[in-house]
């Protein structure tokens, strides 16, 4: 964990409202792992107050690349970044995906900006096993293809690919990965993993999904961050600590 | 050797400094660890500690608004037994007070829970939580009976010889009031001031944005709210106060002694810039200096109205 300011290389607007935002930072990029997070400080004012988190969407080199769209004041602050301007980073954060493992297809599965955190996952994989990637939004404009790979997409009104949910998608293309020993990474809004969580359960496959929840620090001292765990439900974990990505099992989607 | 004394005493307790990191912005210490010397600090408070394991309150836990943030942890605590098991060998590396916050839902668990640790040499004082907003029983509860926290001070008091700091709610008219019960039931400081109620919706689905409701204010907008607290005990009752409540920088924490606190309590900060609590005390040290203040506790109550 670091507390460091780096330099804003290049500031690109992917699609409408949509960034990427690249931060010279060899420090984090060095170390960090697709799937964790950098918590922001978009401003030294007090507004906003709080950092924001983003998963790191991919690593190129020395430059740490984040995606986001404009949601709030804090997004809009960092959408207007230049080249040089110093961004207040703390990261790495929380436990990315493992992509080790005895598998030999990668099936990605994202939902709108959930989608973010793909593009590094999928460099980090490489050719050392194969990926299908399956995209959904609600309409096309919500569907971020950026880096990935073998990409199918769908929508819920037909505008783009896929007619229906991107779980449904990947359900009727299931058969093609008969035989293949999957593994399954996604990240989302939280109906598409629930949808999704139900459909690797019933065909036992191995899933690790990316989850999100407000916070504060980031890294555990808020407990800010609560998510219901399966096997104790006596206590939560903490996105930020002990995720943001689990076991698809292990947690109350 | 420092040229300032930066050394202050909450009644028996003697702190180094008057920068203590307040309970449920550290955790039990190890986290924040890896961003400041512990070691530096005048000392810290656990998150708040109950008998039991607490689960705390389902998401949406948190909210950030205008300049501040609502919170609704519910107390999520380890309990008692682990933090002694699991918490404290951690914490006994550190050269550092610690003071364990308690929190609970009866007088007699405020009690049980302050016997079982009293035993742990490590602990140095106990802050006890009577203001808690977030929990259906206790906290505010007894937070907001002037009778009810004077009997939970002597209680406490009679189960340990080590320093008793009771946490004021700033959600009641008379904060004043408040700091007397504790002082005349032998309590022997008061942190002022918990978070204050709030709320906040969502305009489109007009639903409350936390689980619980409300959740306790904090954070730069609740300063100016807290000074007047630490004002109003410091000119009407004679006890220490530790002063807590939007300290986001080395001038805040000034602004705090000059207007009674002996010590202070820096919290929301922790969480935005985990170092600032070792950056706030490097600086408060150099306008100590650059002032010719050698004593830093010759700032406590020194305002002239």
């Amino acid at each position: 964990m670091l507390i460091i300011k780096s330099p804003v290389e290049k500031t690109i607007e992917l699609d409408h409202d949509i960034y990427l935002l690249k931060i010279r930072c060899p420090e984090i990029a060095g170390i960090i792992k697709p799937g964790e997070f950098l918590n922001i400080r978009v401003s030294e004012s007090m507004y906003p107050l709080l950092r924001r988190p983003f998963s790191v969407c991919d690593v190129e080199g020395d430059d740490l690349c984040l995606m986001f769209n404009i949601f709030g004041e804090g997004t809009r602050m960092l959408s207007r970044k230049h080249k040089g301007d110093l961004i207040d980073i703390l990261g790495p954060l929380g436990k990315g995906f493992n992509i080790e493992g005895d598998y030999d297809t990668a099936v990605i599965v994202g939902g709108g900006l959930g989608a973010a955190p793909f593009p590094y996952l999928t460099r980090r994989i490489g050719s050392r096993k194969n990926i299908f990637t399956f995209i959904g939004g609600k309409t096309h404009r919500d569907v971020i293809t950026y880096g990935m790979k073998n990409v199918s997409t769908a929508t819920d009104d037909g505008s783009k690919g896929f007619k229906g949910t991107v779980v449904e998608l990947f359900k009727s293309r299931f058969s093609e990965f008969r035989g293949t020993k999957m593994k399954i990474f996604g990240c989302g809004p939280n109906a598409m993993l629930r949808s999704l969580k139900e459909f690797c359960i019933a065909n036992d496959l191995e899933c690790e999904v990316s989850t999100e929840c407000v916070m504060a620090c980031g890294f555990g001292i808020c407990q800010g961050c609560p998510i219901e765990s399966t096997e104790h439900p006596e206590k939560y974990f903490l996105v930020c600590k002990d995720g943001p990505v689990f076991n698809v099992n292990d947690v109350v989607l | 050797m420092s040229k300032v004394d930066l050394s202050v005493n909450i009644g028996p307790l003697k702190l180094r400094n008057p920068i203590l990191l307040a309970s449920g912005t550290v955790g039990y210490g190890n986290e924040i660890s890896e961003f400041t010397d512990l070691n530096k600090l005048g000392g810290i408070i656990t998150k708040s500690l109950s008998l039991r394991p607490r689960k705390g309150n389902p998401p949406q836990r948190i909210v950030e608004t205008p300049a501040g943030m609502l919170n609704a942890i519910g107390l999520a605590n380890v309990g008692v037994e682990v933090f002694l098991k699991e918490k404290i060998p951690f914490l006994k590396k550190y050269d550092v007070p610690l003071i364990c916050n308690i929190a609970a839902s009866t007088i007699e668990e405020y009690v049980e829970c302050t016997k079982i640790l009293t035993e742990e040499e490590t602990i140095k004082a106990f802050e006890i939580n009577v203001s808690c907003p977030n929990v259906r029983e206790g906290g505010l509860q007894f937070g907001n009976d002037v009778s009810a926290v004077g009997k939970i001070t002597a209680k406490v008091k009679a189960v340990t010889g080590k320093p008793v700091i009771i946490k004021l709610s700033p959600n009641v008219s008379y904060i004043a009031d408040f700091a007397r019960a504790v002082k005349e039931n032998g309590g022997d400081a008061v942190s002022a001031i918990n978070t204050l109620v709030g709320t906040s919706f969502n305009i489109f689905s007009r639903k409350p944005k936390i689980y619980n409701v409300n959740g306790g204010l904090s954070g730069p907008a609740i300063k100016p709210i807290a000074l007047a607290k630490v004002l109003e005990i410091s000119r009407n009752v004679d006890i220490p106060v530790i002063g807590s409540g939007g300290i986001m920088d080395w001038k805040d924490v000034v602004e705090f002694m000059i207007a009674g606190s002996s010590a202070i309590q820096l919290g929301t900060i922790n969480f935005i810039d985990p170092s600032a609590p070792g950056k706030i005390l490097e600086q408060l040290e150099e306008y100590c200096i650059k002032y010719n203040i050698s004593k830093i506790s010759d700032l406590t109550a020194s305002y002239i109205i």
